[in-house]
């Protein structure tokens, strides 16, 4: 069973688009067969997080090679909690994505790529071996370019140039560097990797390809100055995939940081903790920055993406567990706000007819409800209490203040409040003020049935926000034992490893 | 474009020669060079020889499933055939299975030669479905 | 050995930087090629260099001969040509069709995704080009 619950999240979603890839000329039979799959992973990942909460790290080798010779796969606190949220974005994206533009998108071939995305994104949280970690990337690219440029607009195609490039470069960058840690340690399994890191003869190699790493890593997670290619390609995107692309792309890159950099690199913490805390407080201030300067909704929002990966990279770069645990309730809340943001923008857009501030108007006098379904994401990404944001925040300026980094416990503060401003400003211009004359017709009225499958994922967004901000003990314990496993690393040697690890029996030099 | 004569008559072998040549390919791929990548890539390299002298439409009459349905199923069959040692509770996803029956001919009886049938019918299907979309462009 | 492949993989590392700096896309995109070359070198001279004897186990034997190759870096840098591969052709048809759709090549006259908020670009069901499209 537990063999099984290890590889289902990958296998679903792998199944998932096989199938709706054999359905290529039936749309119809395939946005059935795509919710499906999205309901059937949401449930193995929720089940796969009870069992990691009751019984622990699971461990899985592919095909019965013993590690480090096979593929393992490894599924700590932190990967469960990261597959459980990806099975909630999956399902309640899959289910947005029923709404308005649901025919043009399925026969353009939306499921197969978006289960290809999910495969990509759950692989990458599962796996314990570096390579294997760059195949999910790529998996994970391939399918989030076809996204893309779905509609194939001249924006969507420009946009993904610039992603497309970018990504590649990053990518390449990850192989060169894996082929480094290769030729220095001889193993690239992830818990054999920590265990001989801290005794190779040559440290600066080392700490050189974790600065490569970094980089590949980086690009991926959109960090200060490696963030270009993200607020020039999401807006593009139809909003569906705009928001599975916020919750889950950048957050696998942040993932990767978090992994390599306490399981790997954790011995040269002098050398990396204060490169990341620097990265951290570039890229929150220029997210945000970026944020301000624009009157677009999607392009703020893409903007506040950069914004808070400054947040979660904290965690590495401090390296205490309660930073460690502030990064991962970070993650958590962020992926179930930005992604319900994203969802609201396409509302807004379907009831404004535009995604320009300046255009907008009068959308609370129009829906309130939908004012209200924007303001608890809005404000919790703002970190106003008792929202999520606000424990998230809480816990990462705390960590910072303990180990005296005043300068990083500021800027995250002063990043909080231009937060809130970009969110005041979507409020003050789409909401609240007359609607204007420029205002544009809406698109043509949506059908009961797109308004239900819009206005479902937002409000059980809205519900989790409210959850992870009214009731956060269990997220809180949840996180601190999370951060309190990754940084166990000898536990996660021998999960992964057997007590007794396989020597190589020629010394590898 | 049309293709020149010569090359709409020789189609048929520019198609069938390479698909013999790829199977070869693939069942000697299990102990020797050769397997379901290198066997997909010929195959769908007469496939888009016959695209060439015959039109894509041929070809994907030829073809009969689009070409990510052929991804489809290969990737079905891929992913199929490590199922079978989840029910197994010893052993990992992926772990193949050989048979050795008695036989005059040497058979490949295992679950690793589907996964290789199914490494061979996704590079098809990928290959085919780029150089339509590269030839779509003109 | 090892020095010639150290100074092939610098030689394709320096071109491929000084294609990626270009404004031409499919320059970008060979450059791009050639440092996933690059890559895979480095992969490959990771693994030891040393033996010509093919990493296949002989008919009948159990194990690899003695001072066969190492046959994992061959395994990943096949795995890495694959994907590298399917990537380059990807972003081949992207940049076929960037060309069909702005006249150009060149990176700078690219100018949809990231120009000012105001003027809105229109909203997808009014843009001309899909339809074009659908009428082509």
């Amino acid at each position: 069973m537990r063999q099984f619950l290890i590889v289902a999240p990958i296998l679903i979603p792998l199944a998932a688009t096989a199938v709706t890839a054999l359905l290529w000329s039936r749309p119809a039979a395939q946005r059935f067969v795509g919710l499906g799959a999205a309901v059937a992973l949401f449930v193995a990942t929720m089940a796969l997080l009870a069992e990691v909460i009751s019984g622990g790290m699971l461990v899985g080798q592919m095909g019965s090679w013993p590690a480090p010779f096979g593929i393992s796969l490894v599924v700590d606190h932190l990967a469960a909690a990261m597959l459980a949220i990806t099975g909630l974005m999956g399902l309640t994206v899959a289910v947005y994505a029923m709404g308005p533009g649901a025919k043009e998108r399925d026969r353009a071939g939306f499921q197969p790529l978006f289960h290809a995305l999910l495969m990509g994104v759950t692989g990458a949280f599962t796996t314990g071996d570096l390579f294997n970690l760059y195949v999910w990337f790529e998996v994970m690219l391939i399918a989030s370019f076809g996204l893309l440029v779905l509609d194939r607009t001249r924006e969507q195609i420009d946009g993904g140039i610039r992603y497309v490039m970018l990504n590649l470069v990053g990518t390449t960058f990850f192989l060169l560097a894996i082929g480094l840690v290769y030729g220095l340690t001889g193993t690239l399994n992830m818990a054999d990797l920590a265990r001989v890191a801290p005794d190779i003869e040559n440290q600066g190699a080392l700490a050189a390809v974790g600065v490569l790493l970094l980089v590949a890593f980086g690009a991926k997670a959109a960090v200060f100055p490696l963030f270009n290619w993200l607020p020039a390609s999401y807006h593009t995107a139809s909003m569906p995939v705009a928001a599975i692309f916020a919750a889950l792309l950048t957050k696998v890159g942040v993932y990767a940081i978090i992994r390599v950099f306490t399981l790997i690199f954790a011995h040269d913490q002098a050398l990396f903790g204060p490169m990341l805390g620097i990265i951290a407080m570039a890229t929150m201030v220029v997210g945000v920055l970026g944020a301000a300067s624009h009157y677009d909704v999607r392009r703020i929002l893409s903007f506040h993406i950069i914004s808070q990966i400054g947040y979660m990279l904290v965690g590495v770069a401090l390296m205490t567990p309660l930073a460690i645990a502030g990064s991962v309730l970070y993650v958590i809340h962020h992926i179930v706000v930005k992604a319900n943001l994203f969802l609201v923008a396409g509302a807004m857009q379907q009831v404004g007819g535009t995604f320009a501030l300046k255009r907008l108007g009068g959308l609370y006098a129009a829906r309130p409800l939908l004012g209200l379904a924007f303001l608890i994401p809005a404000l919790s990404l703002a970190g106003i209490p008792p929202l999520s944001g606000f424990w998230g925040k809480l816990v990462v300026i705390r960590s910072s203040l303990e180990v005296e980094a005043y300068v990083l416990a500021f800027v995250a503060l002063a990043v909080g409040l231009l937060t809130l401003y970009s969110m005041v400003k979507i409020w003050n211009e789409a909401f609240w003020k007359a609607k204007p004359e420029t205002a544009p017709e809406p698109p043509a009225a949506w059908t009961m049935t797109q308004r239900i499958a819009t206005f479902t994922p937002i409000i059980v967004l809205c519900g989790v926000t409210l959850t992870i901000g009214l009731w956060t003990e269990p997220f809180a314990a949840f996180s601190i034992t999370a951060a309190e496993s990754l940084l166990d690393r000898e536990a996660y040697i021998a999960a992964v490893l057997g007590t007794n690890p396989v020597q190589l029996t020629e010394a590898v030099p | 474009m049309p293709a020149s004569f010569i090359l709409r008559v020789a189609a048929p072998l520019l198609l069938w020669v390479p698909l013999l040549v790829s199977f070869y390919l693939l069942v000697r791929g299990h102990n020797a060079p050769g397997g379901g990548f290198v066997g997909g890539l010929v195959a769908a390299s007469g496939l888009v020889f016959f695209a060439i002298a015959r039109g894509e439409t041929a070809a994907i009459a030829v073809m009969r499933l689009s070409p990510a349905s052929w991804c489809g199923v290969g990737l079905l069959l891929g992913a199929g055939s490590g199922v079978l040692a989840l029910f197994d509770p010893a052993s990992g996803y992926l772990t193949h299975r050989w048979w050795f029956p008695d036989l005059p001919v040497k058979l490949p009886l295992n679950t690793a030669f589907i996964f290789d049938i199914g490494v061979y019918l996704v590079v098809i299907g990928t290959i085919t479905a780029m150089f339509f979309a590269l030839v779509a462009e003109d | 050995m090892e020095t010639l492949l150290a100074l092939s993989i610098g030689v394709l590392v320096a071109a491929a930087a000084y294609l990626l700096l270009a404004r031409d896309l499919p320059r970008v995109l060979l450059g791009f090629v050639l440092l996933g070359n690059a890559a895979n070198l480095t992969i490959f001279a990771a693994g030891r260099i040393g033996t010509m004897t093919p990493p296949l186990v002989e008919y009948g034997a159990t194990a690899l001969a003695a001072g066969a190759a190492n046959p994992l870096p061959q395994a990943l840098v096949l795995t890495a040509i694959v994907i590298g591969f399917g990537l380059a052709a990807f972003a081949l048809v992207l940049v076929m069709r960037a060309y069909a759709e702005f006249g150009s090549a060149q990176a700078e006259d690219m100018d949809a995704a990231e120009g000012p908020d105001e003027p809105v670009s229109p909203a997808p069901d009014q843009d001309p080009v899909p339809a074009q499209r659908e009428a082509a």
